[in-house]
């Protein structure tokens, strides 16, 4: 075993890294986004039983399950947007399975979005951010924390009469981001744009920037307070889907534990 | 006088429940166009197109000619009670356990005399209204009623077995989203229905009136999503055993024909009008079945909403005449599977209904308050199938007379 991996395996035994999920269960009333009903929709989970230990299957309990790719937590590929169409490798069975393992970086909105459903990320809070822990290293995930996930039921979405209200990013701030060339952007909320996002220009700027770019997507995201701004690893593989534009998936995140001192391991 | 009836007690949980019991059930064929007639309210007799004998009981061939041209043809109601008895002693379990149990003859305007079940508020030599009802065997029988109407009279005993009368009982209506679940809540609360259990698929998405259903006496607003397997059967768990009346108000409707389209609606218009009926049908159906013979509030009826071309498709609505064709096959599975039991599958078929997803079309269109009346009335008339509005009603006629030449119509030309 490579030094690497045998610390690697030593930390993960001794706890000194700690295995954080970051997904929300597949559940059948998890919300998904809901388009103009007139548009397809997205389809919700659906689990049904083959067998259960009984007359279908003695032995055996099994389902069969459905779901769209964008259901749950989950993975957006570059083809996913009208912008991506083109991008090289852009589905999720053609992308180098070594940027489905990779460093992640937390800029915490929390608190903004604590008193605004609408808070937006910006080049400000950026700025702000790299102000205190470093230029945003290339290739990393920037996942944006707002405590989104902590909502249940309605207030999850949180659909009004002029559509739901989320936080996310603004389109400089995607702009900014792409500058720092990183490999994806994650979001607690049900899509990586704001729930406003339609109205920005270009409209739903994180999905038509990022994917023209050929970066990534994650969203459904939770458990976002329990990383660290930085220093943590991000382990995000989707389904190998035939030409797939996303995935459901399970989010890993490989967390350095702070030691009494404060200090990270 | 009807007896005004009461609400049940609660029950007493060291008595065993009452097992369901069946009239006799034999019909000959000719004599099932008795039943055709009460599944759908008419009151036919066979009519001799030779020689325009009416007759009773129905037969193979005329009994004053021979001849074997019969039709059924609505019939005058209007009859005189000649003669009356009251059974006091019976061999067949059904009756054995409804005792004393009146029945007589009539004299019917139209001719023949019948043997019937009798009204309590008729006697011997009055004018009655005849009426022909489907019983818990799912065949069609007389009975005779006062011509006007009197107090309580749905209450009788006789009646209300013929009948799926809300009142004293508790429903399950099951789209809070549907446009016409508002007005048939309001309609069963004013005939009396004791609970109404109103489900919620989705409350994430907010939108419904929950607020002003759930703040409503006697109404529960309750999570169900008809396509989802494990939130139907967790709500079966909840109440399926106080589920007397289930409506099927989910419904999933997108226009658009074959060609045009892909499968993505079709299938949700499949998952929730068809698969989610068997869904709930395989939830509440044995609970209600069980159920059906439980005294005042006992299982009575499981009602579906299907659109008319459920008989013949409306090509601008390929995909969805297909499910509706699909739900309607199933009704008619669960009618075999409930008949044992007594429990009435109820079909409300409907033309284009007046909401969003068939706003370019011109009038007539269903509004929802039509829809929740012919349900209310399919209900306490105990019809088995309604055509809601003149262009179901339309569509059913001509489905009837030849389906070809309506298919024909309904696929472009020929009018």
């Amino acid at each position: 075993m490579s030094e690497a991996i045998s610390a690697l395996a030593a930390a993960l035994g001794d706890g000194s890294v700690e295995v954080v999920d970051l997904t929300h269960t597949l559940d059948p009333d998890f919300p998904v986004i809901v388009l103009p009903p007139e548009f397809g929709q997205c389809a919700r989970f659906r689990m049904e039983e083959v067998s259960a230990y009984d007359g279908r299957g003695p032995a055996w309990k099994w389902h069969n399950i459905s779901m769209n790719e964008h259901t749950g937590t989950h993975f957006d590929a570059p083809i996913h947007w009208v912008s991506g169409r083109d991008v090289a490798n852009g589905a999720v069975d053609e992308i180098d399975p070594a940027m489905f393992v990779g460093p992640v970086v937390v800029i915490d909105c929390s608190e903004g979005a604590a008193t605004d459903d609408d808070f937006e990320l910006t080049p400000e809070i950026i700025a702000a951010w790299e102000a205190e822990h470093g230029t945003i290293p290339a290739g990393s995930w920037v996942l944006m924390r707002t405590d989104w996930s902590k909502r249940r039921g309605a207030e999850y979405l949180n659909m009004a009469d002029d559509g739901p209200h989320s936080p996310g990013p603004t389109p400089a701030a995607i702009e900014l981001l792409l500058k720092r060339d990183i490999r994806g952007f994650g979001t607690e909320t049900v899509g990586t744009d704001a729930g406003q996002g339609a109205h920005y220009t270009p409209p739903y700027p994180a999905h038509y920037l990022l994917h023209g770019a050929g970066k990534f997507g994650l969203q459904c995201l939770s458990n976002l307070d329990r990383l660290p701004a930085t220093g943590a690893m991000l382990i995000a593989p989707p389904l190998k889907i035939k030409g797939g534009t996303g995935s459901p998936l399970r989010v890993l995140a490989l967390v350095p534990q702070t030691t009494a001192s404060g200090d990270r391991t | 006088m009807t007896d005004k009836l009461l609400p049940p007690k609660k029950k007493n949980p060291q008595l065993r429940q009452r097992v369901p019991t069946l009239p006799p059930a034999m019909r000959s064929r000719a004599a099932l166009g008795l039943t055709a007639a009460a599944a759908r309210g008419a009151f036919c007799l066979q009519h001799c197109e030779e020689c325009g004998a009416v007759q009773y009981p129905p037969r193979d061939a005329c009994s004053s000619c021979l001849s074997v041209d019969l039709a059924w043809r609505e019939t005058a109601r209007e009859g005189k009670l000649i003669a009356e008895t009251r059974i006091h002693a019976s061999p067949d379990p059904y009756y054995r356990e409804r005792l004393p149990w009146r029945s007589g003859l009539v004299q019917l305007e139209a001719g023949p005399t019948v043997l019937c079940h009798l009204h309590g508020d008729v006697g011997r030599g009055d004018t009655v209204r005849m009426d022909l009802k489907l019983d818990k065997a799912g065949q069609g029988v007389m009975i005779a009623l006062p011509v006007e109407r009197t107090p309580d009279m749905a209450d009788d005993p006789q009646l209300r077995s013929l009948t799926a009368d809300p009142k004293h009982r508790r429903v399950l209506i099951t789209d809070i989203r549907s446009p016409m679940t508002r007005p048939l809540i309001d309609g069963l609360l004013a005939a009396g229905a004791a609970h109404i259990f109103v489900g919620e698929s989705e409350s994430w998405r907010r939108g419904s009136d929950h607020e002003a259903i759930a703040a409503l006496d006697k109404v529960s607003v309750m999570q169900l999503d008809v396509s989802d397997a494990s939130s139907v059967q967790r709500l079966a768990a909840e109440i399926g055993g106080k589920t007397d009346i289930l409506i099927n108000t989910a419904r999933f409707v997108r226009p658009g024909g074959v060609l045009g389209a892909d499968t993505v609606f079709a299938r949700e218009e499949f998952e929730t009008n068809a698969l989610g009926l068997m869904r709930l049908a395989q939830a509440f159906g044995p609970g209600m079945a069980s159920r059906t013979a439980d005294g005042v509030n006992s299982a009575v009826a499981f009602v579906n909403l299907l659109s008319v071309h459920a008989l013949s498709a409306d090509p601008h609505y390929g995909a969805f005449s297909a499910s509706q064709s699909a739900a309607l096959s199933i009704s008619q599975t669960l009618r075999a599977e409930f008949r044992s039991s007594g429990l009435r599958v109820i079909n409300v078929f409907t033309g284009p209904t007046d909401d969003e997803w068939h706003q370019p079309l011109p009038p007539p269109k269903v509004p929802p308050k039509a829809l929740a009346k012919s349900v209310l009335t399919a209900l306490s008339e105990g019809l088995e199938d309604v055509f809601c509005g003149d262009v179901a009603k339309d569509l059913e006629e001509r489905w009837r007379k030849d389906a070809k030449v309506l298919e024909r119509e309904l696929t472009g030309g020929g009018t």
